[in-house]
């Protein structure tokens, strides 16, 4: 069972009569030879660990060894000031959450990367928290992120090292976009739409963080990638198409991971993390050694 | 063809698959391979890791490794307090420019209590995957993706037939099979199809000609 394509997945729909989430699990049955039980289960581990991981960063104590991140989630979770609506601003609030577990060395689901692990965990317990959303629901809004996830790792690629942060949240953002839509009752075209248009609205994000660790900009971008998400599954959802197909969207973000200079993709030698400021930071983590009892 | 879960995961600790993940597994293979607890570490960081250990928590997740603690347990954080708890002794050295190695890479030499002791280079590939590139001064080269015997023996005529014979034995299928020889030694890498009962590796244990025997179990 080939799946290259968004155009595979639909075809794969209709020969099937079935939604997203039973190819993918079609998909992973025929490559893994697991049960449909497994996989449903494997992924149901995967949302425990996504739940698991914002409450942690809303609940325990989240300083970096790096001292860069500093319980920033928290403050943001119970900030008087909201700038928009309070589920907003617990949105992002969430995404950072996992951005300082993933920092602090605790336990996160890397989906699709370690770097952009706060923004799947955002928009699923989101969904849940403000859409009533149940786990068996929420499991097949991950498997409808998975069929996304695994089109842009065909034909272009999710790492920093290759497709800088857009290839990291940039991801992470289109699979959460097409999750929203799905759980919204949202068509498989809408699907399409929403996830093109939150690749649309990273593309060309540079990987440059601070002294190399995943940590800043990484969290902000995290939170964004989750406003991404949401701004762009309402725009699919009422009733926008995307002008460019998703699969021909995959095909550019490729063209611009190939067009960024390697200084841009998580090397630590361009952009933000080439500031004055970060080159001291970094010289202040790396030369801080205490290695060997 | 990625799996879903490569997608939705791994579930691992944080904060990066390459530094702190494939580290981990890094140490757990070491640990593995020395088929004991563990009383002393002697841990080489280079290029990368030598460079960004600190803030990558690197040092914790091999220690951890070492320990035996997988790279999903949130316990890799507290693992330099578990090896003083557990009196396992470490030291780490650095080198920042090692060229021939992968930018991600460690040796890591350990010494169990009855001062048998082994050493192993592995890298650190990106996404949580690793490769094991020498065992005990050999060069080798494979991912533990699936059960693989390492064993080291006289380089002697047969040795194949009779090592190949004690795993198929027990009906175990032979991926892979990887021969490299040192002086008068043969290292030999075997991949298996599922897990070894203790007995096979026995027998294999058994013949005289052999040094070294040992399991290595896939971490997910």
């Amino acid at each position: 069972m080939d799946i290259n394509s968004f155009e595979d997945i639909l075809k794969h729909c209709r020969e099937m009569k079935a939604t997203i989430p039973e190819v993918m699990i079609e998909y992973e049955v025929r490559k893994t030879g697991k049960t449909r039980e497994q996989v449903i289960e494997g992924v149901r581990r995967i949302l425990n660990v996504m739940i698991e991981s914002v409450n942690n960063g809303l609940t325990r104590d989240a300083k970096s060894p790096s001292g860069l991140l500093n319980n920033y989630a928290k403050r943001v979770y119970n900030a008087k000031i909201n700038v928009l609506t309070v589920n907003f601003q617990k949105a992002i609030a969430r995404a950072m959450a996992v951005s300082e577990v993933n920092a602090c060395m605790g336990r996160i689901a890397a989906a699709p990367t370690a770097g952009s692990s706060g923004i799947m965990p955002a928009v699923i317990t989101t969904m849940m928290e403000e859409h009533g959303v149940d786990e068996n629901r929420a499991i097949e809004g991950l498997l409808v992120a998975s069929a996304i996830g695994l089109l842009i790792v065909k034909n272009a690629s999710v790492a920093g090292s290759e497709a800088g942060c857009m290839g990291e949240t940039g991801s992470a953002a289109a699979m959460g976009a097409a999750a929203i839509v799905y759980l919204l009752g949202g068509n498989n075209k809408q699907i399409e739409s929403a996830a093109s248009f939150a690749i649309q609205n990273a593309m060309g994000l540079v990987c440059d963080p601070i002294a190399g660790l995943v940590e800043i900009p990484c969290i902000f971008r995290n939170a964004v990638g989750v406003a991404n998400a949401f701004t762009s599954a309402q725009i699919a959802l009422s009733g926008v198409e995307s002008i460019v197909p998703l699969d021909e969207v995959i095909f550019a973000m490729n063209e611009v991971a190939e067009l960024m200079s390697p200084k841009l993709k998580e090397t630590a030698q361009g952009g933000l993390a080439n500031t004055k400021t970060a080159r001291e930071i970094q010289r202040r983590v790396i030369y801080q050694i205490d290695l060997g009892k | 063809m990625p799996s879903i879960f490569d997608i939705l995961g791994p579930v691992m600790i944080g904060p990066s698959s390459s530094h702190t993940a494939g580290a981990a597994k890094l140490g757990y293979i070491a640990r593995q391979l020395l088929g004991a607890e563990p009383k002393q570490a002697e841990i080489t960081l280079y290029n990368s890791f030598a460079r960004t250990y600190k803030g990558h928590g690197t040092d914790r997740a091999i220690i951890g490794g070492i320990l035996g603690i997988r790279p999903d347990d949130e316990r890799l954080r507290n693992s330099l307090e578990i090896a003083k708890e557990r009196g396992l002794k470490y030291e780490f050295r650095l080198i920042m420019k090692a060229p021939k190695l992968h930018p991600n890479s460690a040796r890591i030499k350990l010494y169990d209590f009855e001062n048998n002791e082994i050493e192993m280079v592995g890298s650190s590939l990106g996404g949580g995957r690793i490769e094991i590139v020498e065992i005990e001064g050999f060069r080798v080269s494979f991912s533990v993706m699936t059960h693989t015997i390492v064993i080291i023996a006289d380089d002697i005529p047969g040795s194949i037939a009779h090592i190949s014979g004690a795993i198929a034995e027990k009906n175990i299928n032979i991926a892979n099979m990887f021969v490299s020889r040192e002086e008068k030694l043969a290292n030999m890498i075997i991949e298996v199809d599922q897990d070894v009962p203790e007995e096979v590796l026995e027998k294999i244990r058994s013949f005289k000609w052999v040094h070294y025997v040992r399991l290595v179990e896939p971490i997910y």
